[in-house]
């Protein structure tokens, strides 16, 4: 008796939008658990906010709604669906706290809704810290010293009773530890107490003795209803206890444990889950190793799938939630099979070899003033995963996977801020884990450091710095050959460069030359990779699934070609996550593949980011888990034989290396990498969009901090400074006096490394839209879609909240812009997506930008129209017409659909909270209605933004309006105040709305007298801060640290008055009654 | 720094070089560089896929006349340190790796280069043992030739050494590796075990005696008559290398051990060893079982464990008198059996592990089950 057949609808609950702590990973989890679930004849109904996602591509669930994940949200989606049972362990924290509050609130019970794959009494009790202490304790496992606090008092009596510094602070209940710290002294102890007890929903903080410096470690566990259990993978951190796990560079298999501490690891892994009382599924166990003694401590666990969950998936080939969702539904290990093998069953231990190493990606460089240090809280924005046969080999290939700019471990020319610093600073650098610690060992070791010495800095495990140190020092025995030719005349160096996992730029930079050369002479002496494959088995049974790796030092293995194979095309995947760069580029190359294999094309991926659908080899017919460089993709393609390469779908990654892809000899499919580099010329740019004959705003290039200043004077202020060239508005700052430009040009120049600024005229009060289109290159363009900025021009399209169709924009505009797409899809023979920037302005359309290429409102588009145009574009880059790829004419929106961006302001304490050109957020969610105000609302509590009841406790509204926004404001603020909210105003404000007849609270400025807004909002009074400025880099004061102590206290932050306006629309319409039915995509694009 | 750039530039030099090799008896040669003892071996080639566990293996007496290629990558990093060992020597072949580490671990007090050394026994690294594990996979175990001495040797001299060799096949290597003498493992216990050495593993000798047994030791060759003449509760059939139809003497003895009714346990060779004296066929499986993360389903109670293995033979055409108790769920070879009417079973697997998992080491218990109600 497999599966069970009592239950027929499973309700799967995804993670919402991408934050920090929470990236991909559970689209993956969450697509594989659809997937294989209908697979098995379940009915699947699937809730997400958010649109970015695989798993809410209609294809994937039976019913998907894309809705705020709220309780109340739930609540009317299981009182439409009545499934039979949720799945609540695939959607990370995000879903394993929503299944446990409608459990909570009776609303399962009720329902009659079952919880499969962890029931609740066994999620309490490995998310509540002192039971879970309690049930660790009872079965002889060793746990910290420790105790858990709901106030400060109780606080400082727990710190007291340990007696030791540092201590270590963990909030409940949070994501990747939000709000947690460690504290060396009482002072900082009570700081971090006290913002750990803000943070937790629980108001609940556990506070432990320190093991900083110890080996930490992971083991990735599966079980069935039968109690059958194996470990997936064992996974050990290369920084020590102190960095959080999902900032620390991690490295699989275990390296550092023999067979005895192994195993006695894996018996208690086990030990802890059934303790735990986990019923099926996957869940993972951390552990700290006291690495004098031995002495070993239970960390945590987890009883769901994880980030390293996905990690352990794409490591070993097993794909853990699949599996899992199986479980869920009643078959046991034995009764499934391992799919990479096809012949062997699932209730086994990966074996491998080859070691992985993940890295993480940081994005400091977007939150000025953030402090780097790595610590208990998260940071980290993406990762990458990286395959080799050696230790060495993974390192190195993980760091060109990052896509920092990085060539590998060093030796390409960016050494230099690492090794310029004194020994005193150096030794200073080891001792704080930062984001770049291993390039501070690096120096260390070429400046002939011992292994004993970092290691006494860093606590990073022998094992591995034996290992880098080794890499720092080969460097040498290349460069003593001085010129390329003298090392290619000494082929087995460089095999033994190559197998030590340096790269060609590597090899290049230290030999004085270039890439090419390097990989022409490599060529000669017929020296290429071999792949590997992910096999689960090291070799032992054939394979089935063709995932595979790239690596050196192995004899050349031929690529099975078969005869008629269908061709093969390659799409290159974004890379890891950053801000600006993340799961809407794998959708898109997900609905890509599916778009090709279905009509014929054999589909091979390469991406390096673990936690995506994409690098699932169910998604392609061959997958290359490699990093996203020339060298690595020419490899690929090579191998593959590969007809073509699509580039135009995994964002800025692909489409930086189109031209050098072209010049190696790959084709690229679609728009020719000629014409994207022409739309990013601002000469030539502004030639075509002379000929096109539309308006842009004025502009100019500069090389230099003088060339800025003397443009914006010619152009006048305020301007929109930035860096050609850089993702997601890197750098990017609109300047209104002359005296900021000069420092904030000083900066664009350093960021674009060489490449011009761009200095335009910024528009100000305009509206920004942005347009996705698709062309077949046989002279047709539809849009997809015209999306309408909430916030005016100057916010950055990533971060703006938009709306489609558009809201305030007469019919003829919006044809205008029609014929503009056509035009520019032409003049630059687009052959596929091509998105369109554009603000409109007392009646007259500026383009502000064109890119021939997939945008990241694709699939938020595609969502809204019921059309995915990812797959749309593959079919026509592959020479289809658009009637033929589906697309013959524009689609129409069946309601309103709003995006809103979800930032980490959070995490980066010090950093400022306001909206601008830099693009600041890391997901997005989307709100679908039939009218505007209704979509923006949902789309704001799909944020997370939770605006509060007229009869909640906290319900009053602080308001400070800038003077441009009062008129428009204080109509707002009538309706609020006729819906019942009490107003609070600061004194320009309050004196507007008096003059309209309403009454608020005036309120003192900071520093003027109490009460404040800073008290308000420490008194608990305030349920909403609408705190609008000018956006840019000239805010400062007030706002600022209204807004921080708004973000401490987790109230809701609106910032612009357009968002408001909407904001106010939406709970009018809410509050008044107006029906909000939840809808299914399926329901509302008419499909059955 | 310099020193150290000297001992670096040495060991590269010497990667570079890669003039030792192993070469099989069909004609493929793997270049590495040597490491520990060098002298050049004889030996059949098989690679184990167990991630961790390197010093029980080396020490696994069964492994006697192996080249054992570790298919994990990284080899060494946790050193080597006397507890840890399975046997009183090393009695395999060679040890074939990828990479080879110094250790990094609060218990080692040797590098693996060093252990190797000391006993005797050479090494080659900075070969792809993916590569010889692909080849072994398709084309069978092999026969082999390790040369790792300085003085050069031709590969065609080397690869016709390795098919001169006579092999596994039909070698009694049990009595090879037998403890030559018997002895007390530990004093007390509730029930008195003698355990045959066929190349016996010290966690199985650890397994028995947690179990509340007395356990005594005596060499493969014991006649069945002095083991009874002790009066014993129980005999033990222990693991070991090599062929079972080679033990001609070990079948007679299991053979009087069964007639006189006394509980008997098999592992391994000692599983294999039950079988062929119950009328069994023993066959050789093309490139074996060696690893930690085997599923083998018990029959008896449906569960599903994660096994150690490590064994080239297997059982087939079980005779009506053994009922099979446990499949291996990736080939579906036997893994276990379990005699009608006697009170004698065993299992192809190692509960005891050593490495490996640590879950079927309840199978000790029907032993002690067994001596209970003898």
């Amino acid at each position: 008796m497999p599966k069970r057949t009592d239950i027929h609808k499973i309700l799967l609950i995804g993670s919402g939008p991408i934050v920090i702590g929470q990236g991909c990973e559970f689209d993956y989890s969450g697509t594989q658990a659809c997937k294989a679930l209908r697979a098995e004849g379940y009915e699947v109904a699937l809730v997400n906010s958010n649109p970015a996602t695989v798993m809410t591509d209609p294809a994937t669930a039976d019913r998907t709604y894309i809705e705020p994940m709220t309780p109340e949200s739930l609540e009317a989606i299981i009182a439409r669906e009545h499934p039979d049972a949720l799945l609540p362990t695939l959607g990370g924290q995000t879903a394993l706290n929503l299944s446990m509050e409608l459990y909570r609130r009776g609303i399962l019970g009720h329902y009659g809704v079952e919880m499969i794959g962890a029931n609740a009494a066994s999620i309490d009790r490995a998310e509540d810290r002192q039971k879970f202490k309690e049930a660790m304790l009872a079965i002889g496992l060793d746990v910290p010293r420790s105790g858990s606090a709901h106030t400060l008092a109780e606080a400082r009596a727990i710190a007291k009773n340990i007696g030791s510094w540092p201590l270590i602070i963990r909030p409940g209940f949070t994501l990747g530890g939000t709000g947690g710290g460690i504290a060396q002294d009482a002072e900082a102890f009570d700081r971090i107490a006290q913002g750990g007890l803000d943070a937790s929903p629980t108001s609940e903080i556990l506070i432990e003795e320190s093991l900083l410096g110890w080996k930490e470690f992971e083991m990735e566990v599966v079980c069935d209803r039968k109690g059958n259990a194996v470990i997936v993978c064992s996974i050990e951190n290369l920084d020590p206890m102190g960095v959080h796990t999902g900032d620390s560079i991690t490295v699989a298999p275990i390296q550092t444990l023999t067979d005895v501490e192994y195993q006695a690891m894996r018996d208690d892994s086990f030990a802890v889950m059934r303790a735990i009382g986990i019923a099926t599924g996957g869940s993972n166990v951390q552990w700290a190793v006291d690495p004098k003694t031995g002495r070993r401590i239970i960390i945590e666990m987890n009883p769901r799938v994880s980030r390293s969950s996905a990690l352990a998936s794409k490591a070993t080939g097993f794909p853990i939630a699949k599996i899992a969702a199986l479980l869920a539904v009643g078959f046991t290990l034995d009764e499934l099979r391992n799919d990479v093998t096809g012949t062997t069953p699932a209730s086994f231990e990966p074996a491998l070899d080859y070691v992985v190493v993940k890295a993480p990606r940081f994005a400091f460089e977007k939150f000025h003033g953030a402090d780097d240090t790595l610590g208990t809280q998260m940071k980290s924005v993406g990762e990458a995963m990286s395959i080799g046969r050696t230790f060495k080999e993974a390192l190195q290939k993980a760091f060109r996977s990052l896509e920092t700019g990085r060539a590998g471990f060093g030796a390409d020319g960016k050494d230099a801020p690492f090794e310029s610093l004194s020994d005193e600073a150096l030794a200073e650098a080891l001792s704080r884990p930062t984001v770049n610690r291993l390039f501070f060992v690096r120096a260390a070791f070429r400046r002939g450091w011992s292994v004993d010495n970092v290691h006494a800095l860093t606590a990073i495990d022998p094992y591995f710095l034996r290992h880098l140190q080794e890499l720092a020092l080969y460097e040498d025995e290349i460069a003593t050959h001085e010129r390329l030719e003298a090392f290619t005349a000494d082929p087995e160096c460089l095999r033994q460069a190559k197998a030590m996992g340096f790269s060609d730029r590597q090899i290049a930079h230290l030999l004085h030359t270039d890439e090419l050369a390097v990989a022409a002479a490599r060529r000669h002496l017929g020296v290429f990779p071999s792949y590997g494959l992910v096999d689960t088995c090291a070799g032992e049974f054939a394979a089935q699934t063709p995932y595979y790796y790239g690596t050196y030092g192995s004899p050349d293995t031929t690529c099975p070609q078969g005869h008629n194979r269908p061709p093969s095309i390659l799409i290159i995947g974004g890379g890891p996550n950053r801000i600006g760069q993340g799961i809407e580029f794998d959708t898109c190359c997900c609905q890509a593949a599916s778009a090709l294999r279905a009509l014929g094309y054999r589909v091979v991926m390469a991406n390096s980011n673990p936690e995506t659908v994409s690098t699932d080899p169910d998604t392609s017919d061959a997958l290359y888990f490699e990093p996203l460089t020339l060298e690595d993709l020419v490899g690929v393609y090579e191998r593959e034989q590969c007809i073509g390469a699509i580039v135009q779908f995994g964002g800025q990654t692909p489409l930086n290396l189109a031209q050098a892809l072209k010049a190696a000899g790959v084709r690229i499919l679609g728009t020719s990498p000629d014409d994207i580099d022409l739309a990013e010329d601002r000469d030539q740019f502004r030639t075509l969009a002379d000929r096109i004959g539309i308006l842009q705003p004025p502009s100019g290039i500069a090389h230099s901090v003088e060339d800025a200043i003397a443009i914006a004077e010619r152009i006048g202020y305020p301007v929109l400074v930035r860096p050609s060239f850089v993702l997601g508005g890197r750098g990017m700052v609109i300047v209104r006096r002359r005296e900021d430009l000069e420092e904030l040009a000083r900066q664009a120049v350093e960021i674009a490394e060489g490449k011009p600024i761009l200095i335009d005229r910024f528009l100000e009060n305009a509206v920004e839209l942005d347009v996705d289109s698709v062309s077949d290159g046989q002279g047709n363009t539809v849009v997809g879609a015209i999306l309408e900025h909430v916030e005016p021009a100057g916010v950055h399209s990533g971060d703006a909240a938009c709306v489609t169709p558009p809201i305030s924009l007469p019919p003829p505009i919006l044809e205008r812009i029609r014929a503009y797409a056509q035009a520019f899809a032409s003049a630059l023979h687009v052959q596929g997506l091509m998105n369109l920037q554009l603000a409109v302005r007392e009646g007259e359309i500026y383009i502000i930008e064109v890119n021939p290429r997939g945008s990241r409102t694709v699939p938020f588009v595609s969502k809204a129209i019921g059309l995915s145009l990812a797959a749309v574009a593959a079919r026509v880059m592959v020479g289809k017409s658009l009637a033929e790829a589906g697309l013959p004419h524009e689609r129409h929106p069946p309601c309103f659909a709003a995006k809103e961006s979800v930032f980490p302001f959070a995490r980066f304490p010090g950093a400022a909270i306001a909206l601008g050109p830099e693009m600041r957020s890391t997901g997005e969610v989307m709100g679908l209605a039939p009218t505007y105000g209704l979509a923006y609302l949902k789309s704001q509590i799909a944020a997370g933004t939770c605006l509060p009841r007229p009869d909640a406790k906290r319900n009053a509204i602080f308001l400070s309006l800038c003077d441009t926004d009062k008129e428009k404001g204080v109509e707002a603020a009538k309706k609020l105040a006729t819906m019942g909210f009490p107003l609070y105003a600061t004194r320009g404000t309050a004196t507007a709305l008096w003059a309209a007849g309403l009454r608020p609270n005036a309120v003192f400025r900071i520093g003027e007298g109490h009460p404040n807004a800073l008290d308000l909002i420490r008194e608990g009074a305030i349920g909403w801060v609408v705190n609008t400025a000018g956006t840019g880099a000239d805010h400062a004061g007030d706002g600022l640290r209204i807004r921080a102590e708004a973000l401490l206290h987790g109230l809701p932050i609106t910032t612009v008055r357009e968002g408001f306006l909407a904001a106010v629309e939406g709970l009018a319409e809410w509050h008044g009654g107006h029906p909000n039915t939840p809808r299914t995509l399926q329901e509302l694009h008419g499909e059955p | 720094m310099n020193a150290l750039t000297d001992t670096f530039r040495a060991r590269w030099a010497a990667q570079r070089a890669h003039t030792a090799y192993l070469a099989l008896a069909d004609g493929a040669i793997f270049h590495g560089v040597a490491f520990g003892a060098r002298k050049d071996t004889l030996g059949e080639a098989v690679f184990n896929t167990g991630m961790t566990g390197y010093q029980e293996i080396l020490t696994d007496p069964s492994y006697a006349g192996q080249f054992v290629v570790l298919t994990t990558p990284e080899v060494g990093n946790t050193g080597c340190n006397p507890e840890d060992e399975e046997s009183r020597a090393l009695f395999l072949s060679g040890l074939i790796v990828r990479e080879v580490n110094p250790p990094s671990n609060y218990r080692a007090t040797e590098s693996l280069e060093n252990y190797l050394a000391r006993h005797g026994r050479p090494g080659l690294a900075g070969v792809d043992t993916r590569a010889i594990t692909l080849h072994l996979r398709d084309h069978g175990a092999q026969k082999a030739f390790l040369h790792v001495e300085d003085t050069p040797l031709p590969e065609s001299e080397a690869v016709a050494r390795a098919r001169a060799w006579v092999g596994l096949d039909g070698q009694d290597y049990a009595a090879r590796v037998s403890t030559p003498s018997p002895y007390t493992w530990n004093a007390e216990g509730r029930f008195r075990v003698t355990v045959y050495d066929f190349g016996v593993k010290r966690n199985i000798l650890r397994c028995l005696a947690a179990q509340g047994c007395q356990v005594s030791v005596v060499p493969a060759q014991t006649p069945a008559a002095e083991v009874l003449a002790e009066r014993p509760d129980g005999v033990f059939l222990s693991n070991g290398p090599a062929d079972p139809s080679a033990l001609p003497y070990a079948q007679e003895n299991i053979r009087a051990l069964l007639t006189v009714g006394i509980p008997l346990m098999g592992i391994c060779l000692g599983h294999q060893l039950l079988g062929l004296t119950c009328g069994a066929r023993c066959m050789r499986l093309p490139f074996g079982h060696h690893g930690c993360n085997h599923p083998v389903r018990n029959l008896l109670d449906g569960s599903v464990a994660i096994t150690s293995q490590n064994h080239n033979y297997a059982l087939s055409d079980l005779p009506e008198t053994l009922e099979l108790t446990h499949v291996n769920l990736n080939d579906g070879t036997v893994e276990g059996i379990r005699h009608r009417t006697l009170p004698a079973y065993s299992v192809q697997f190692h509960p005891e592990a050593a490495p490996g998992p640590h879950e079927a080491q309840a199978l000790f218990r029907p032993f002690l089950f067994l001596m209970e109600h003898a």
